[in-house]
């Protein structure tokens, strides 16, 4: 977790696709990595098991990939577990936007906190993305997270961000603490007017 | 026009709206654990805050822990490191920690509730996705990332975006042999496991109102499995009556007039709560809790099951979008499209978890188990949610009745839900699992594979070697 926050308005690198729907956040960081306490060197365990399994054959292990930095999935992709492991692996593998047909929410709300905008596109446009990038891993990406916009090589795609994700990415106070932190007093009203906040509890 | 418990629990918690757009919520009830919280408190320590609301945060710990001994250090160094922070974090922090030699410890999901923490009408963040398990008390509950649990820590509150709700009604009453877990299995199946991203879930209708507690919790713990991060029941008298008398209920052991006149007025608000009869919502379905079966997931994700008498789909008969992940399941499980998932050979039965690992599980297994064997080539094990539920099974013969059938009775703990500890499932064997995913490598074998299905279910399989009807040993109880 960064102390600091920045302005995320735009990100720009290679891609890599990595394909199917629902791939959940135990595939996307096995729960043995998560017997840790803090999340140094966790990005070299990003989709362990997968990648076994595959043989060298899965992206996170194709050198044409390697360097890329906007990940594009298909749909619900980080469903499951809350572990902000997940995000935190594909951040430390090198990974600074996701792109998808759509997210799980908690994964992508740990995405948001760690300032990495997670875009969802249509189905076909995914495809169409997954397979230039297939066809052509050198192919630059430009995901604009002020208008929504994907470019890749010459082609422009259109893609959503909640509203209040896209500002507070753009505005860099994607990290929550501050704004929570600016109003105790506010807080202590609300809690006060709670009737089971005053009810004393036994320990 | 009235109001649903959503709206009311989110109003009555809402600090301000952000420049985001998002809410600062309040969050009434932090529960943490040794996994997701070390980092988040490292986080306080760097940037010089404390615990804002050390009263309202309370710690356990259970993934990393061994159910076979709680003997210290554990062998796994990391799980020992990882213990050893939660240890000084809560020291420092003046956080209380149910921890290991304390009869309160226990999956956070199972003792939340048996200690009365979680109540109606509450905000409850944990950093953990069953937290919608709290749910079935009528709290609003979800699940945060490690992020946000710094965030809880240091403010108390968090910043999130409304959720819309989807009423998901069952109807009817449930044959025999059919339980909670069949019926959230069924809703995941039918509703999808995206069905509920951007919702919280209210499950109601009269299947859902005859439903203890427990079971209930059962239903709201696997909300996240359909996609909503929170699911929801409204309170009434069988949630004020599970709540009455326990240690962090209002008017705890509810002796003296002064305490009953707190939890007089705790029930009154209570009421206030529940969403009104005129409530508006964002959807609606309906099932029929009377056509449920006892389910079994046959994929790697829990929306893939069917009923136990079903044949699997195969690449062929289901929708083209649906057909890579079929496949791909299929594959995986090295199943056959069109086959019986009765009948299916287990390896390992596990008996327990967030899900399922109360005492009413542990009672509707052990009807199962009395007086029968488990089969000679399956490994079986029943571990408890809590110490609580533990010595409550013990005080039952609970033990002695899987022990003489031949389960292993261990301490409390996640175990094989997740794998973090030493029970773990071994290359390709099979599981039956009262747990609550069943994707690739969930129970720590990347290979191994997973059938989730009620604890009735799983002693049955124990017992049979392979999937089965537990209506079959149901109908007909063992010669003892």
């Amino acid at each position: 977790m960064s102390a600091t926050t920045s302005e995320i308005r735009r990100v720009e690198g290679r891609g890599i696709p990595v394909r199917g729907d629902d791939i959940d956040t135990d595939r996307i960081i096995p729960a043995r990595f998560l017997r840790c306490v803090t999340f140094a060197g966790i990005g070299e365990h990003a989709f362990a098991d997968d990648r076994q399994q595959a043989g060298g054959k899965h992206p996170f292990d194709r050198k044409e990939f390697a360097g890329a930095s906007v990940l594009v999935v298909n749909a619900n992709f980080g469903c499951g577990s809350s572990r902000e492991h997940a995000p935190q692996s594909l951040v430390g593998w090198g990974v600074r936007a996701v792109l998808g047909e759509s997210f799980a929410e908690i994964f992508f709300g740990n995405c948001v906190a760690l300032g990495v905008p997670c875009l969802t596109l249509a189905a076909d446009d995914i495809e169409r993305i997954q397979d230039a990038l297939e066809a052509d891993p050198t192919a630059r990406i430009v995901v604009d997270v002020d208008d929504c916009s994907v470019g890749v090589g010459t082609r422009k795609y259109r893609g959503t961000l909640a509203d209040g994700v896209r500002r507070a990415l753009a505005s860099g106070v994607w990290d929550s603490l501050a704004l929570l932190l600016a109003d105790p007093a506010e807080v202590d009203r609300v809690a006060s007017a709670l009737p089971y906040v005053g009810w004393s509890a036994v320990v | 026009m009235g109001k649903n418990l959503l709206e009311k629990v989110w109003e009555s918690h809402a600090v301000r709206e952000l420049p985001t757009g998002q809410t600062q919520l309040f969050i009434g009830l932090h529960l943490i654990h040794e996994v997701t919280s070390p980092q988040a408190f490292e986080a306080l320590r760097e940037r010089g805050l404390r615990v804002r609301r050390p009263d309202r945060t309370f710690a356990t710990v259970d993934h990393i822990v061994p159910t076979h001994t709680h003997a210290r250090p554990f062998e796994d160094g990391l799980a020992e490191q990882m213990m050893s922070a939660i240890e000084r974090n809560c020291r420092e922090f003046g956080v209380p920690l149910f921890g290991l030699g304390d009869r309160r410890q226990g999956v956070v999901h199972v003792v939340g509730p048996e200690l009365g923490l979680t109540q109606p009408g509450m905000t409850i963040a944990c950093g953990d996705s069953h937290t919608s398990t709290h749910g079935a008390f009528g709290a609003i509950a979800f699940g945060i990332g490690t992020s946000q649990v710094r965030d809880v820590l240091a403010t108390q509150c968090l910043a999130m975006d409304r959720l819309r709700v989807r009423r998901v009604c069952v109807g009817g009453a449930l044959g025999p042999g059919v339980y909670a877990k069949d019926v959230i299995l069924a809703i995941i199946r039918r509703l999808g496991v995206k069905g509920g991203v951007g919702f919280a879930y209210e499950f109601a209708g009269e299947v859902i109102e005859r439903l203890a507690m427990e079971e209930r919790m059962t239903i709201c713990n696997m909300s996240i499995e359909g996609g909503a991060r929170v699911g929801y029941i409204n309170p009434d008298e069988t949630t004020f009556e599970y709540l009455r008398g326990r240690p962090f209920a209002p008017g705890g052991a509810v002796g003296s007039d002064r305490d009953r006149a707190r939890w007089d007025s705790a029930v009154a608000w209570w009421r206030t709560r529940a969403s009104d009869a005129g409530a508006r919502y964002d959807d609606e379905v309906t099932f029929d809790g009377g056509a449920i079966r006892p389910h079994v997931t046959w994929g790697i994700n829990p929306g893939q099951s069917v009923d136990v008498g079903e044949a699997l789909p195969d690449a062929a008969s289901v929708a083209a979008d649906e057909r890579a992940s079929v496949v791909e399941a299929l594959e995986f499980m090295d199943f056959r499209g069109g086959a019986r998932i009765a009948g299916t050979r287990i390896d390992v039965a596990f008996i327990g978890s967030c899900t399922n690992g109360r005492i009413s599980d542990l009672r509707e297994a052990a009807r199962v188990a009395r007086g029968r064997r488990v089969a000679s080539h399956v490994k079986a094990l029943v571990v408890p949610g809590s110490q609580a539920v533990r010595a409550a099974a013990e005080a039952e013969g609970l033990d002695e009745v899987f022990r003489a059938a031949g389960f292993d009775w261990r301490g409390a703990g996640c175990s094989m839900c997740l794998a973090m500890n030493p029970d773990k499932l071994v290359g390709r064997q099979v599981c039956a699992s009262s747990s609550n995913r069943n994707f690739k490598g969930r129970q720590g074998s990347p290979t191994g594979r997973t059938l989730l299905m009620s604890p009735a279910m799983v002693a049955a399989a124990a017992v049979a070697g392979e999937v089965i009807d537990v209506r079959e040993f149901l109908a007909e109880p063992a010669a003892v």
